[in-house]
């Protein structure tokens, strides 16, 4: 593929990127607001992919490597970072049994204060 | 692995994002949303080291395991308190990683023979100016969430003009750089400026609007990792990337919105003026009336222990008794605590609502007096108040001058959260102000009880 070819085909999927975007979370409650933004930043985690890329060039010189790899080390911090402090704001969420208590103090006891 | 292949596969980590955001927005399904993302990431991150095959891969696996490292102590270390700061600080290394790959992609390109391609230079310039923003902005709302610096607005005269100025010259230093002197030097000026930018960009916003700068910060990431697709001729970059920024710039709206400030309002409302004043103004009169959609309130229940309905004379005005009965239903389905606070002179007549709520077979148990509703607020989650006014008007309690004064009421205050189901901000029946309204534990949800009432079914059951 010619290079104009795949720039045009990038920004093509670029703009439906952008669309769908807005489309998958127009409705979203207050109360998410905060997970969400947490999931999403772990989603942009996908950097340490071109990090990786780089890292792996065959035929790279010291400022590559020590870029590339700094570079794997941010990534791999905003994946696994991202992800896990996501995980951890929504316990909150887990299902609750729903059978009826006659007192309602009864907490899964998840910790949360 | 051949290109066409890894490009095949990263179509799973792609719909697995486009499906995590998907499920991150519904309270039932967000937690499997998030880990459907996890999977979708480590999915690409396998085609891609295999892809990259032999070259350096110790080299990853070491990067890996020292930054993910981190990541998952500081992410399972930190107290709930402090989880937006984490936000933060690992949308920050996303940023700089951003940004580290246009410096690298400049350097790998250069020594090539002829000039750059134009698009190429133009996602290396901008990549390393959001991305050098991201970082260094969010390591500033990173400090001063974790009380590192002052939370407090920084200001200093002609702050504006000397933020817009160095955003300027950053820009300038990038067209000169895609217009052809294509050198490292001045991709090092460029990143340089975009991350003194960041700090002062972020410097004079408040702690309280601190969330919302990270959201802007966290779409800014997205942006940068999306441009840096276009460098590396990577889809899976463009497409995650994109969609990051893109429902990052959307979240960020909605969530000023929920906090009842513009976008403008928060970037450059430490300007001139001191935030920390507005809390104090809305304990006073006036304040601010928080006002939310019916999806917002449904969470609330569907996920509340103990939800109090507070009927008024605009249940009786939009007679909607049934409705209510209908909602209280389905909260008591979902293993929620109802009951009903009637106040003796809610409505236009003692027993008004008794005997509404009665119409609609309302099991009697649930109806509770004054005297006996009063105590169990302390331990309501939601006080749910269906067009009643001056019966929870708190001045009736405090307030000597107001003409209720001594009056009994329903103290729905003491609800963790107090839902207020209201036409308009106009005074009740009395005509008197009610700063229950201004409370910051209220929120208003306008509009006909009826109406409001079944919005508020429609969304409890989609939940």
């Amino acid at each position: 593929m010619s290079h104009n070819t795949l720039l045009v085909f990038e920004l093509t999927i670029l703009v439906l990127a952008i669309f769908l975007g807005f489309e998958v979370i127009s409705k979203v409650p207050t109360l998410l607001h905060t997970p969400l933004m947490s999931g999403t930043n772990a989603i942009h985690g996908i950097v340490i992919v071109g990090a990786m890329i780089v890292l792996g060039q065959p035929d790279k010189d010291a400022f590559e490597w020590i870029v590339g790899f700094l570079g794997v080390v941010l990534g791999a911090a905003n994946v696994v970072g991202g992800f896990v402090v996501t995980d951890r704001m929504l316990e909150m969420f887990k299902k609750r049994d729903p059978v009826k208590a006659p007192d309602a103090d009864q907490d899964g006891g998840t910790g949360a204060g | 692995m051949s290109t066409n292949l890894a490009n095949l596969l990263y179509l799973i980590p792609i719909v697995a994002f486009i499906l995590a955001l998907r499920f991150l927005s519904n309270p039932a399904t967000a937690r499997r949303g998030n880990q459907i993302g996890a999977v979708g990431m480590l999915v690409a991150i396998v085609v891609t080291w295999i892809h990259v095959g032999s070259a350096s891969w110790w080299a990853i696996v070491v990067a890996m395991a020292i930054g993910g490292g981190f990541g998952a102590v500081a992410a399972r270390r930190v107290k709930m308190t402090a989880m937006p700061q984490m936000v933060a600080l690992f949308n920050g290394v996303g940023g700089g990683a951003a940004a580290l790959i246009a410096l690298a992609e400049l350097h790998r390109i250069l020594p090539e023979p002829g000039r750059p391609k134009i698009d190429i230079a133009l996602a290396i310039a901008l990549s390393g100016l959001i991305g050098a923003i991201s970082f260094s902005g969010s390591l500033i709302a990173f400090a001063k969430l974790q009380e590192l610096i002052r939370g407090r607005p920084i200001t200093y005269p002609g702050q504006k003009i000397v933020n817009l100025a160095l955003l300027g010259v950053c820009v300038a230093l990038s067209v000169v750089l895609v217009a052809g002197v294509q050198d490292e030097w001045l991709l090092w000026l460029v990143i340089g400026g975009a991350a003194l930018f960041g700090v002062l960009f972020v410097l004079p916003i408040g702690g309280a609007d601190m969330p919302v700068v990270i959201s802007l910060l966290n779409a800014f990431t997205g942006l940068a990792v999306a441009v840096g697709g276009f460098e590396l001729e990577n889809n899976v970059l463009i497409v995650a990337g994109m969609l990051v920024g893109a429902s990052g710039t959307l979240l960020t709206v909605m969530m000023g919105r929920a906090m009842n400030r513009s976008i403008g309002n928060v970037l450059f409302g430490a300007f001139g003026q001191v935030t920390a004043g507005a809390a104090a103004a809305a304990e006073s009169d006036g304040g601010s009336v928080r006002s939310a959609g019916a999806e917002d309130v449904a969470v609330m229940l569907a996920y509340a222990h103990k939800v109090v309905f507070v009927p008024g004379y605009g249940l009786a005005v939009a007679q909607a008794q049934h409705d209510v009965r209908q909602l209280a239903d389905l909260l008591e389905e979902k293993g929620v605590e109802v009951s009903y606070a009637i106040h003796p002179v809610a409505g236009r007549m003692p027993g008004h609502m008794n005997v509404l709520l009665a119409e609609a077979n309302v099991p009697y148990p649930q109806l509770k007096e004054m005297d006996e509703a009063n105590p169990e607020f302390g331990r309501t989650d939601v006080a749910l108040v269906v067009g009643a006014n001056d019966v929870v008007n708190p001045d009736a309690r405090s307030n000597e001058s107001s003409p209720i004064y001594g009056m009994p009421i329903l103290n729905v205050d003491q609800a963790q959260t107090v839902v207020v189901l209201k036409r308009s901000m106009n005074p009740g029946f009395a005509g008197i102000e009610n700063p229950l309204f201004y409370n910051p534990k209220t929120v208003m949800l306008f509009g006909d009880a009826k109406e409001s009432i079944d919005r508020l079914i429609e969304d409890v059951k989609s939940l």
